[in-house]
Parts: structure tokens; sequence; C-alpha cells
């Protein structure tokens, strides 16, 4: 378990100590450098660090709420750069350092920072501020039994082409048992960036979560066949269920089946549920791109979202039950969260039992991997409660 | 028939107790609670001194899903519907019970809350009767339906077991899961000796109960309600077994244990820690110093009458 902890009482920052030095050496700051580790972490504030020459550094960040581009401020006599942010207790930021010199600007992570979040579109420094904790069951256990992944190709009428699905088969899969289905969107960025498997392993191990059986598919063309596609409906629903059921031992019962996405692959878990109302009892929707307008036609997401806003608004105008239950999380720090909870009173209208949950955290992976435990142990809840050892 | 409730056996004070029991003869053990783990007894077997014979229920039920396959998919559909009939019920549970907590925050008129929580404790009392009573009647018919009786390989196990049982000087049933516990107490018909004394921790004890109520304040999604399972083999009446009270409950929340007493009385919510032993006749009345929840939510030792 990696936990930052700093002093809850207002004191003195480093920073603040090392600017007062005279004179500020290279290896003072050498130093200080070796003494903290960046960004350091003083109770809510954090104060991000950049060495070297440049004319002009900048966190860059995707926090709403601060502007996009926080200047450094160099320290006088020195080439260290910083700057102090304050940083509600729990959060975990992306951030990366732009870095100018002259005309010429480059975006690069933290160097001084070796914790790194991962995604498709590439890598980005994280801070942790304090009172984060990465939760140990996202972390590899070796008393959890590891589930088995197993490769399979879906040929699909309605998509035109062979969708590839990894499947995830709870450890001590046994084809006497009955399994619910989890059917997860983005399921290769959801193992790769998400630690999904290890996730499951340890879920299912400590009996949070059911033994359950998870299809991890994976898009085509992302931004068409999540944007409230029939075709990608018809294919999850028509064709992959289908076959799972009659291949694997599922349950095979609305109640037992859901589907899950963040972004974007939230859109498709809903819209794929809103159209084939009563085939899934559960989804669980990360972050969803549920963009909408009240009025007007100014969404700000670009023309990849025209469907999307479409739907949404289609869905908000008449709100319908599509599943029974509905898990709904986002960070607090992305864009999304006023779109999300807004959802939140929509699907409730519409009669679906909800939970809802904020974090201090972004559009990311690793905030999604982090709200498993709470989404997936709702969804399907492990046998905890039957075991009294 | 005597009955023993011990606390969790991490801390093992089984042999203590069995001593204290001057047992003659072998010991039935039951450890089905345990799944796969069945046969893992060495530990247990040591503390009952060597003369334990484990009735294997769990691997019975096994042998049975093998040579009866048609009764293993009929198990699989009755698994099925109970679990539905579980959720149904946990859907109006959860109303059920919104509606006694929000009216015990409720400010204004004590005795206009009061009534008006009795009968809000009342509504839950009856949806937890009104559940028992469903799922015996599914059982009921799933066992009218496939008579296990008259199939062989079930009748086989069930005399078996029966022979055990009747040399046995006492009968022990460990934890585990509550659920598989009880399902194989039922399906090979388990009833204890009368005249031996029956000693059972955490699942066991709850197995014995007329009435099986699960309960996990700190589960990862949020507490759960405390909720009705089904029948257990009701050798052990007027009890809820609290194993693990500490850990499972929010014994601090003194409004919510509240509900939880009031809402099972007269039976006793009696809590099973580290080194607890009860011992009872089985009928409800609890020896003095049994720590049980009271009718104010808290937690309690009774006194002697």
């Amino acid at each position: 378990m990696t936990t930052v902890r700093g002093p809850a009482v207002s004191r003195k920052l480093a920073i603040n100590n090392l600017r007062e030095r005279r004179p500020l050496e290279p290896a003072v700051v050498d130093r200080f450098l070796a003494r903290h580790e960046a960004p350091i972490v003083e109770g809510a504030r954090c104060t991000f660090l950049y060495r070297g020459e440049a004319d002009e550094v900048r966190l860059v960040h995707r926090i709403f709420g601060l502007p996009e581009r926080i200047p450094l401020r160099r320290l006088r006599g020195a080439d260290l750069w910083y700057v102090v942010v304050e940083l509600p207790e729990g959060s975990r930021i992306e951030y990366q350092l732009e870095v100018a010199h002259g005309e010429q600007r480059e975006r690069i992570n933290d160097p001084l920072n070796r914790r790194l979040a991962h995604s498709p579109l590439g890598s980005s420094s994280v801070c942790y501020a304090r009172g984060y904790e990465v939760p140990e069951w996202t972390q590899p256990d070796p008393v959890s039994r590891p589930g088995s992944l197993v490769d399979l190709v879906v040929p699909s009428r309605a998509l035109r082409r062979d969708c590839q699905v990894t499947l995830y088969l709870p450890a001590r899969f046994r084809r006497t048992a009955r399994y619910p289905l989890l059917i997860v969107h983005d399921g290769g960025d959801y193992l790769e960036y998400a630690s999904a498997s290890t996730v499951l392993d340890n879920l299912i191990h400590r009996l949070d979560v059911a033994e359950t059986i998870v299809a991890f598919v994976s898009p085509g063309d992302r931004l068409v066949e999540y944007a409230n596609s029939a075709a990608h409906a018809r294919y999850l629903t028509a064709e992959l269920m289908p076959r799972l059921e009659e291949e694997f031992p599922l349950v095979g019962t609305p109640s037992a089946r859901c589907l899950m996405g963040a972004s974007f692959g939230a859109v498709a878990a809903l819209s794929t549920a809103y159209r084939y109302p009563g085939a899934y009892g559960s989804l669980l929707l990360q972050s969803g791109s549920f963009v909408f307008t009240d009025i007007g036609n100014d969404h700000g997401g670009g023309p990849a979202f025209e469907p999307v806003v479409r739907f949404v608004n289609r869905y908000r105008a008449a709100p319908c039950r599509v599943a029974d239950r509905v898990f709904v999380c986002c960070g607090v720090y992305e864009p999304l969260i006023i779109r999300n909870r807004s959802m939140v009173p929509t699907f409730e209208a519409a009669g679906m039992a909800v939970r809802y949950v904020e974090a201090r955290d972004g559009h990311s992976w690793e905030n999604w991997r982090d709200r498993l435990r709470e989404g997936l142990s709702w969804i399907f809840p492990g046998p905890q409660k039957f075991f009294y050892e | 028939m005597r009955v023993t409730l011990l606390g969790p056996q991490r801390r093992p004070t089984l042999d203590t107790v069995a001593a204290s029991l001057r047992l003659a003869g072998p010991v039935a053990t039951i450890t089905a609670g345990w799944q796969e783990r069945e046969p893992d007894d060495g530990a247990l077997s040591e503390r009952l001194g060597s003369r334990d014979v484990n009735l294997s229920l769990y691997g019975r039920w096994l042998d049975v899903q093998d040579r009866n396959p048609d009764f293993a998919a009929a198990e699989r559909r009755l698994r099925g519907v109970l679990e539905e009939v579980q959720e149904i019920y946990l859907l109006r549970l959860d109303h059920a019970l919104q509606a006694v907590y929000a009216v015990q925050r409720r400010s204004g008129h004590d005795r206009l809350r009061a009534d008006a929580l009795a009968e809000a404790v009342a509504a839950v009392r009856e949806l937890d009767a009104a559940h028992l009573h469903r799922i015996s009647d599914v059982r009921g018919e799933f066992y009218q339906a496939w008579r296990p009786h008259d199939r062989p390989v079930i009748a086989e196990h069930r005399a078996a077991v029966a022979r055990l049982l009747s040399d046995a000087a006492a009968l022990v049933i460990a934890g585990g899961h509550v659920g598989v516990l009880a399902h194989t107490l039922h399906l090979f018909d388990v009833v204890p000796p009368p005249r031996s004394p029956v000693i059972a921790w955490s699942a066991g004890a709850m197995a014995l109960t007329d009435r099986i109520v699960l309960f996990h304040d700190r589960s990862p999604q949020g507490f759960g309600h405390p909720e009705v399972f089904g029948k257990g083999l009701s050798v052990l009446r007027g009890v809820v077994p609290l194993p693990h009270a500490r850990a499972r409950l929010l014994l601090d929340d003194a409004p919510r244990m509240a509900v939880f007493a009031r809402r099972f009385a007269p039976a006793r919510c009696v809590l099973l820690e580290n080194g607890t032993r009860v011992d009872t006749d089985g009928d409800g009345t609890c020896p003095p110093g049994t720590r049980v929840l009271a009718g104010d939510g808290r937690v309690t030792a009774l006194e002697a009458a």
C-alpha cells in the first residue's frame, strides 16, 4: 500500500525554507531534492518542482476548476522552478510539465517524480495528495488465486468484423457452477491500465465480489461503435451474449448480467441497455461521456459527440428504466462531473436503483480502477455475508 | 438438548470445552462450511483428542452431484429461485428498514414517534416472517418434487450419517459458509443425537437455529441490512447468534443495534466473540454473563434471573 501522509497542521513549506537560503548553491538544491520526494506533499499543499534551464515552465493538468496551465516560478539564483498547489485530501492527479525554450515548448513527465500513470494515450506523472492510498486490492497478491484469461474471436454480422473478446474465468472455475456475466467495454484497456484481472482475482478471493465471468470486449472504430450504435448493441446482446451463455455456465438471467464501461464505453453500455431494456440487470458506468444540451447545440464535445448528445438528450427528455441497478462514478476533477451528477436524478426518475460515487480524481484509468471495488461489490456482491469462520 | 455455543476458534477453546463435558465416545464433526477444505480438519481432530469422525457432508454432497446429475441440476435451479426470492426480499427490506431508521431519526413528539417506530419495526418483522415462510415453501416444494429420501445415493448417505451420529457422544459443528452448511445439514437429514451435546461456533452456531440471520455492516459496498436467510436445524430456538459481532457489526451505532434487537425479539441476539462460551438447553435460555444486544441497542451482559 502506498500512502502519502503529510502534517495536517500548517507549517512553513520546505520550498519556503529553501528560498531563504543564501547563497543558493547548486549543492544546496541537490541536497534539497535528495531529501524530498517530488511533488512535495505538505498537508493540503503540494509543491511541484522542475530543475533545469528554461524560459518558462508550466504545470499542465486536466483538473476541472483550476487553470489548465499553471506557471512555475523560478527560484532566485537557482535553476529550480516551483509552484504550490492546494489539493484536497485524498486527491490523485495526473499531470505533465510544459517546458519552454524560446518558441519551443515540450511537454514532459515530471523528471523528479517516479510515479507514472499509463493510458492508451501515453503516460503522465501522478501526484498523490495527502490521504490518497493506492488500494492494496489493486496490487498483485500472492494469496489470491488467479483467474484465467481466454481469448475468443466472435464473428459479428452486426459489426461486420471478427471481434476479439478476452474472457476472464475465475479461479476454481467449474462447469457445474453458474456465474454472472460482466461485459466490459474497452476491455483491453481495463486489463492493461486498470489492472482489471488483478482486481478481479483479489476481490473474488476476498469474497467482496461474486465469482464472475467477465467478457472484455474491444472496439473497432471506438468513436462510432460506442456512440449509441445499433450495430454494437446488437453485437453484444444478440451475438456475444447468447454465444457466451451457450458455451459457458452462466446464470443467464437479467439480474446476473451487467454492462460496464468508462467514458465513451459508459455511453455504449447505457445505449445498449436502452436498446435492449430488460436484457441487463445492472450497469456500471464510470465517468460516462454523457454530454447533453439543455438549450441550443453548443455542447463543446466536437463532431464525435453529436450522436452521443442526440442520444443523451433523448434519454433525458424521456428517462426510461433500462436496468434494475446502476452504479455511476465520476472524478470531481473531470469536466464530466456535472454531466454525471445530472444523470443521477435522471436514472432515479426512471425507477432504477442508483449508487453514485465521486472521487477526488480525474478522467483516468487509475480512477476507474480505484472505484471497481465499490462498483463490482455492489453489482455482484461476493459471498462475504455467508462466511462466519 | 444441550447446546454449547463458542466464539470463533481462531483462538481455540474447543479442547477445554470438550474436556469439561466429559465426553465418552467418538465425536461426530461437521466441517461442510469449509467446502473444499472440509477434509483439512487435522487441527480440529487434534483438539478433540483424535476421536473425531467427520461426517463429510460436503464430500457427500459432491458425490450426489456426480452420481445424480438430474438432482444436481434441480438443486441449481432451486438455488436460482432462492436467490431471486432473497433479492426481492432485500429490495423490500431496504425500503422497510429505511422507513424504520427515518422514523427513528425524526424529531418531534416522543410518544407519536415511539408508536410509529413500533409499527415500522412490526412491518419489518412481518416481512421477515413472510420471507421465512416463502423460503420454507420453496424448499418444501423442491423436496416434495425431488424426494431426496427416495434417491438411492442420498438415502445411502443419509443412512451412513445417521449411523455415525447414533454412535456419537457429541456433535461438533464448525463455521464457514452458512448457506452450504445449512443446505448439507438438511439434505443429509442431520439430527443431533438427543442425549449428546452439540458444540458449535460461527456458521455452525447459526445453522443450529430456527432462523438464520445474516449480517455484515462492514462490507465494501457499505453496510448491509441484517437479513433472514432460512431455517437451520432448529435445535436452538430463540437465539440469533452473532459471531465476530465486533468485527462485523457497527455495535457503537446504538439506534441501529436497537432496531436489530427489537426486530428479532424475543429471540436473544447473542454475541459470540473470541473466548465466548454459552451453554444452553436449546430453548433460548442463556446463562448469566451472556453478552447480548439489549433493546436499547447496547451490548449488555445477562444477569441472573
